[in-house]
């Protein structure tokens, strides 16, 4: 190499300078192309060159430079510290029941949707369309007050026979977020939810039928990304249709699951054609915790009213004066159903996100 | 008494720290203010005599200030505890207050009044679970919209649904008859199959494609079914116990396995995925070779009516590279749970004898 190569930064001229690195700029542009063509004409004849080339210059990816997890459950096999905390997920899985097919598997599992209090359009659009895409699901509306809390409504909806709760919190007029709890006693899942495009939206979607979908989950390595799998499929019939041709994808791609309703064809033994039906959207998990919604002061009842005989004050005072608190560690109602456990009053987490978890680019907990 | 006028007279129209102007009034941020407006009448400085109500901790104290305290400071106000009901306490400022200004009285009732009703309203909504307000975090929003548009371009989520679509199609997870595909297309896959296992084994084992449906023993399949559906979503692995590639031991062992696997399935599978693949068992192939019969299925809820003899050792060959491909430390893909043992698969003996 030239020991002082000619760098253009040294015309002083404006104009002449520009004028000479455009120039530069372009011939180098014109080399690359040039040798990307002959490199091209070279492969049309001699795919095996192709392919050499694309195995050794593999690009460096988030994906492929992952940073190694001790949960990632890999091709290898367990390791031998895997295999006792294996066996104590199998013995205390909480989806023994759908895994252990005790229902018919044709029939889906109920799930119940219904948004935070007092939503507004664009939640219950969104409601409506997850009504459509889980068989079994009912929309009730959530009324704001006492008694609506989600882990009574959780105990409600468990004694009736729901197998899942799924709460879609709102924000500014807007779905953002899904609260998925697994019905009796079950673990429940916080996602944060963004992009979300409606059917209508989509330009040229199919059109949905009353199959049951089949199932893909792609990309759930850790066990953490396995137990938020295994939820998911839980929301669906363990028996799909095949003659619906519907496929409900759920995608893990950097913590970021995608969600995607597709109606599919195979054209020929290497293609299939994909048509996208339903809503669209990205769930971000935030939290997982063990069993069912916490409820503060379930039972409770309000204060008692204390009224002094003989006063003649101002009008509209009020007539309770403050009484000490009752105890908040109240009695089960009598009409509790029997099986599903009273809410606590917290919730232990099984996992959650927090910023300072990622130290890297690379670390991934799905 | 006689400094209260001038006292006012400066902060009243000059400066006073604890005013707070607007166009339409002028507030006073005095603590002791009763009324919480900066007049003539309810500014504790410009007053010698002067009486409020204050709270702390749920608990209403009458805070009165005289004449011969107004000099000094620190024991300038005389805190007197309101008794906690209501109608007592108005009493109790009638007393202490007597002979005062109706002013005084007054507003200090009205204080008395509204601090009560503000603290019954707290009680009852700490008896009520309110949502959890959390605060949006804008730069954490940004952040994660690039990082999830990101993630979107890096998944090429149509390609891999349709590759996972082929591969099931390919491995015979949709049974022999599938609902879902063209009988064109069927044919060619079978007929690829065809030739590709003609090349590697020999023709006998071609005739157990041709066999008709049979139910094979009931038992067999509900167990074999059972094993499947436990597995849920992952392609079943091979119990590794099975090296050898006898169809009667295989179906035996799965047998045994699927009371014993069934717990170890959940979690078994994961790895044992990728165990198949590097040891590439026919076993484990005849895992995948197990489909569900649609039009059955349909019918009856027990999943037991497979009616569809199990090829598991013709599609060995074929299924194994997909396999392969699938485990190979690439991203883990992960199957519903649909299949269905179908029955047994014939032996050469039986076939002879059939």
């Amino acid at each position: 190499m030239a020991p002082a190569r000619f760098q253009p930064s040294s015309i002083k001229n404006k104009i002449k300078r520009e004028e000479v690195t455009r120039k530069l700029k372009k011939s180098k542009n014109q080399a690359k192309l040039q040798k990307r063509l002959d490199q091209a004409k070279v492969e049309a004849n001699d795919p095996a060159a192709k392919k050499k080339r694309i195995s050794e210059n593999v690009p460096r990816t988030l994906d492929n430079t992952r940073e190694a997890d001790p949960a990632m459950l890999s091709a290898a096999g367990p390791s031998s510290a895997q295999h006792v905390e294996f066996s104590n997920d199998i013995a205390s899985d909480p989806f023994a029941d759908y895994f252990n097919f005790t229902q018919d598997p044709t029939i889906p599992p109920k799930v119940l949707i219904t948004t935070s209090a007092k939503a507004s359009k664009g939640t219950y659009e969104f409601c409506d369309e997850l009504v459509g895409v889980f068989p079994g699901a009912e929309f009730i509306r959530r009324k704001k007050g006492k008694g609506f809390e989600m882990g009574r409504i959780a105990g409600w909806a468990a004694g009736r026979g729901y197998k899942h709760l799924l709460v879609v919190n709102e924000d500014m007029k807007k779905p953002n977020a899904i609260t998925l709890v697994y019905l009796p006693n079950g673990p429940m899942a916080y996602f944060k939810l963004t992009s979300i495009e409606l059917t209508k939206q989509i330009y040229g979607h199919a059109r949905a039928t009353p199959h049951n979908p089949e199932l893909v989950l792609n990309n759930f390595s850790t066990t953490l990304g396995h137990n938020v799998g295994r939820m998911f499929q839980t929301l669906f019939p363990p028996l799909p249709e095949f003659q619906g041709r519907q496929v409900v994808a759920l995608h893990n791609q950097r913590d970021f699951l995608f969600f995607r309703r597709h109606r599919y064809a195979f054209r020929s033994p290497e293609k299939v054609a994909l048509q996208e039906i339903g809503p669209r959207f990205t769930l971000k998990l935030r939290w997982l915790k063990r069993g069912l919604p916490a409820v503060q002061n379930f039972g409770a009842s309000p204060d008692a009213l204390e009224i002094s005989v003989g006063t003649e004050e101002l009008p509209g005072p009020p007539e309770e004066t403050p009484m000490p608190e009752q105890d908040e560690e109240s009695e089960m109602r009598p009409h509790e159903p029997v099986p599903v456990s009273n809410p606590p009053k917290d919730n232990e987490y099984i996992w959650r996100w927090k910023p300072e978890l990622e130290t890297t680019r690379k670390t991934f907990f799905l | 008494m006689q400094s209260d006028d001038v006292i006012w007279s400066v902060i009243g129209h000059e400066f006073c720290s604890y005013k707070v102007k607007t166009v339409t009034q002028n507030f006073c941020r005095n603590e002791y203010n009763v009324t919480g407006l900066c007049t003539r009448q309810s500014c504790p400085l410009a007053n010698s005599r002067y009486a409020t109500v204050r709270e702390n901790e749920g608990v209403l104290y009458l805070c009165i200030k005289t004449i011969e305290r107004a000099h000094t400071p620190a024991n300038m106000w005389e805190k007197i505890e309101l008794s906690k009901d209501y109608s007592k306490a108005l009493e109790q400022i009638d007393k202490e207050l007597k002979y005062w200004p109706n002013f005084t009285i007054h507003k200090c009732k009205q204080r008395v009044t509204k601090i009560t009703q503000y603290l019954i309203k707290m009680r009852r909504i700490k008896l009520r679970q309110e949502p959890k307000l959390v605060g949006v975090k804008k730069k954490l929003d940004r952040r994660e919209a690039t990082r999830e548009r990101k993630a979107l371009s890096a998944a090429h989520l149509e390609k891999s649904i349709e590759k996972e679509l082929i591969e099931r199609l390919k491995s015979k997870a949709y049974g022999d008859a599938p609902l879902n595909v063209n009988e064109s297309v069927w044919q060619t896959i079978l007929d690829r199959e065809k030739s590709g296992k003609e090349k590697e084994l020999n023709v006998g084992a071609q005739l157990d494609m041709e066999d008709d449906e049979t139910d094979g023993e009931e038992e067999e399949e509900e167990e074999m079914e059972e094993d499947w559906d436990a597995e849920g979503d992952e392609f079943v692995s091979d119990f590794s116990g099975d090296e050898d590639g006898d169809l009667d031991d295989e179906l035996s062992d799965l047998e045994d396995v699927v009371d014993g696997g069934l717990g170890a399935e959940e979690s078994g599978d994961d790895q044992s995925d990728d165990d198949s693949s590097p040891e590439d068992e026919p076993p484990s192939k005849t895992v995948l070779g197990k489909r569900k019969t649609k039009p059955t299925t349909a019918r009856a809820p027990p999943r037991k009516k497979l009616d569809k003899p199990g090829r598991s050792s013709l599609f060995l060959n074929s299924t194994s590279s997909d396999l392969s491909l699938l485990f190979t430390g690439g991203p883990r893909v992960e199957v519903e749970i649909e299949r269905e043992m179908e029955s047994v698969p014939l032996t050469r003996s039986a076939l002879a004898n059939w």
